[in-house]
């Protein structure tokens, strides 16, 4: 079946589906039943699924994450939500220390597929902790993939691969995108979870991004299309495994490279990104591998944000500038 | 909060009304059941002083003594039945051991072989050490409340229904993990023990600066039964635990055990506790050793010198055989570093893997 979804609505499908499909599939988090969480992703699954399958839990994130190791270790697939990005840090410990470590403690003896659900990024003009990336920490830490769709057809395939995954996985929800609607189809899989993927050719500089950020990377090749510049624009839907063979194609043929995030440059997935091509690419390079970055600096009031996150115009400067060699 | 004890220091039976309804499930304890736990303290002992001494030798990188709490993890141990699980800290040897892990794979935790050291899948359900304070709390909730969403609870049939132990301790009770740990216990109604081990001294902290009330008086106020034991006396551990573990099982309900004992050795092998604590009370406290007291019990009750000395003689060959064991066991291949980090292949990994297997052939070994 092939239907017009918002991302929102297709992360709902996958979960119903996913949920319809196995019993051992549950939901966790703050406000996820009756009111279908803060932004309506999980709307109607309580209903349909009972309270049983469907957790509102307490407000404890540690305890969400905690209490899903421990379902895990009982046969459960928990699929945990984590309300707003600067909401994680309560569990992290949970996450970094215990989640992620697991399997390699018990020798891989134990699986621990558990989902974290973080909706993440700027855009939408909240307070204080609401609009933060904290996705580097997550792809930092060893024994958690770390995945983030920018579609909707990537939202319903990326979570129901997430979730039949038998490893931990952070999946990062572009929220400023959750309205955007895309075709999904449900009869198969076009990739697999941790492809990155050509989202347009070019030839000319290639542009690397993951997330809401993609969005951003289209407005500016069509942009510099029209100033006469090709862009090829790469999708990085997972940033941990790190899918470089499209990178590093996309890099041999263009020359020029931007990578760009909202999230602070400095020890940062772009700065990741950048120094492994610069070691894959090198003869191939003709400038400096570019980064476009939100600033190192606290996520600022909403006021500011508009300044604080890199648009078309900031990527489209980096474009100037690798094009200058 | 009354203090459930059955037994005296020297072991003598102390029986009030206060007690009364706890001899009724003691009097039904066999002889051969008494042995057994007395055994379980004794090998624990010797294993335990065993591996001190191989730290200091330097065969170990690190130990972990529980001298002086074995009592109350008799008690809790020989409390469980088969179907039930068991979440330790990283203090519970008499207790992992009981389930069915070996002493040989404690110790390769603490000679830094494996970060693990058994299966949980193979030791009737002892889940491995945890070494963040408190974390496993909540992992232990989180199994409970499986355990109740499979049914696998609130049967009423006490051979079939499972529960769950969570140890920790006193240091552990500050923790935002064990608070949450208690929310969710209770909002699931999930058969959970909490067995909270006040030993008094989290390192060099005294309990009462971790609490001001018992840590049994916190229970209640997040709606969850609790009692506290003497936790030198293996016999009340074992009466009142059992009591609430059948409780925890057949009624979802959650409870919490407090065991008042003592830390007789150092946190770790790292700690010196003669900076922090006074030899007055260390001395006080070795006079209510657990292992003594219920020796004592045993001797009032006729069981001869034989099966004493049988017992010691069977702690000579525990440590010995640790002693073999440490000292034969080879390094782990460096293969341990990447092959269990996800349960399938990662790409990244395995040129990590294979980058550093050239590296190590580039000084012209085997290959």
């Amino acid at each position: 079946m092939t239907e017009q979804l918002p991302i929102a609505k297709a992360l709902n499908l996958a979960m119903r589906d996913a949920m319809a499909a196995d019993d051992s599939v549950l939901l966790m988090g703050e406000d996820i039943g009756d009111l279908g969480g803060v932004f309506r992703v999980t709307d109607g699954l309580k209903a349909e699924f009972g309270t049983g399958r469907v957790l509102d839990t307490p407000l404890a994130e540690a305890g969400i994450i905690g209490t899903a190791i421990g379902l895990a270790m009982r046969g459960y697939r928990p699929v945990c939500e984590i309300q707003f990005d600067g909401f994680v840090y309560p569990g992290f410990d949970q996450i970094v220390s215990q989640l992620a470590k697991m399997t390699n403690r018990h020798r891989g003896r134990q699986a621990f597929p558990v989902v974290v659900r973080i909706p993440h990024g700027g855009h939408i003009g909240a307070v204080e902790h609401h609009q933060e990336s904290p996705e580097g920490y997550f792809a930092h830490t060893s024994g958690l993939r770390v995945v983030a769709p920018s579609t909707a057809n990537d939202a319903y395939w990326m979570m129901r691969q997430a979730i039949e995954s038998n490893d931990p996985v952070i999946f990062m929800e572009p929220k400023a995108k959750y309205w955007a609607k895309g075709e999904v189809s449900t009869e198969g899989a076009q990739y697999a979870l941790h492809e990155s993927v050509v989202a347009k050719q070019g030839t000319d500089v290639t542009l690397i991004g993951h997330s809401a950020m993609v969005h951003v990377l289209m407005q500016a090749a069509a942009i510099a299309e029209n100033e006469g510049v090709s862009c090829e624009v790469v999708d990085v839907r997972s940033l941990s495994p790190l899918d470089y063979e499209p990178l590093v194609e996309s890099l041999r043929k263009t020359g020029r490279c931007v990578v760009a995030q909202e999230a602070p440059g400095h020890v940062s997935l772009g700065s990741e990104i950048a120094a492994t091509l610069q070691e894959r690419c090198f003869y191939s390079l003709e400038a400096p591998v570019m980064r476009v970055s939100g600033f190192d600096a606290p996520f600022p009031p909403a006021q500011l944000e508009a300044v604080y996150l890199p648009d078309a115009d900031r990527v489209l400067d980096a474009v100037d500038r690798v094009m200058a060699y | 909060m009354t203090q459930t004890r059955l037994l005296d220091v020297d072991g003598s039976e102390i029986r009030n009304t206060d007690n009364e309804r706890w001899w009724s499930v003691a009097d039904d304890l066999t002889d051969e059941q008494h042995v057994e736990m007395l055994r379980s303290m004794v090998l624990t002992r010797a294993f335990d002083t065993e591996a001190g001494n191989l730290q200091r030798q330097g065969k170990l990188g690190l130990w972990v003594p529980s001298i002086g709490q074995e009592g109350g993890q008799a008690g809790v141990a020989f409390a469980m039945r088969d179907q039930d699980t068991l979440f330790p800290s990283y203090r519970e040897h008499l207790m992992v051991h009981q389930r069915g892990v070996r002493f040989e794979q404690i110790v390769d935790i603490f000679r830094g072989a494996t970060h693990g050291g058994w299966d949980p899948a193979e030791t009737r359900g002892a889940r491995l050490y945890s070494l963040v304070i408190g974390t496993q709390s909540l992992h232990a909730t989180g199994y409970a409340m499986g355990v109740r969403f499979d049914g696998a609870s609130g049967t009423g049939d006490p051979e079939a229904d499972e529960a769950v132990v969570v140890c920790y301790g006193d240091g552990a009770s500050s923790q935002g993990d064990a608070s949450e740990a208690l929310i969710f216990a209770a909002s699931y109604e999930a058969p959970v023990l909490f067995m909270v081990q006040n030993n008094k001294w989290a390192i060099s902290v005294p309990s009462s600066v971790q609490s001001r009330t018992s840590l049994a008086q916190r229970a209640s106020g997040f709606g969850v039964s609790a009692a506290s034991v003497d936790g030198n006396d293996a016999l009340a551990s074992y009466v009142v635990s059992r009591a609430m573990l059948d409780a925890a099982r057949s009624e979802n309900a959650p409870q919490y055990l407090e065991l008042d004992t003592y830390r007789i050795g150092a946190h770790t092998t790292s700690d010196d506790p003669t900076k922090y604590r006074s030899s007055d009370e260390l001395e006080s406290w070795k006079r209510r050793d657990p292992i003594e007291r219920m020796r004592g019990f045993l001797r009032a009750r006729g069981i001869g010198d034989d099966v004493f000395s049988a017992i010691d003689t069977e702690a000579k060959d525990v440590a010995a055989e640790i002693r073999r064991h440490t000292l034969g066991a080879s390094t782990p291949s460096s293969d341990e570093i990447f092959d269990f980090v996800y349960t399938d292949a990662n790409a990244s990994l395995e040129e990590q893997k294979l980058a550093l297997a050239r590296f190590e052939a580039s000084f012209g070994g085997d290959e």
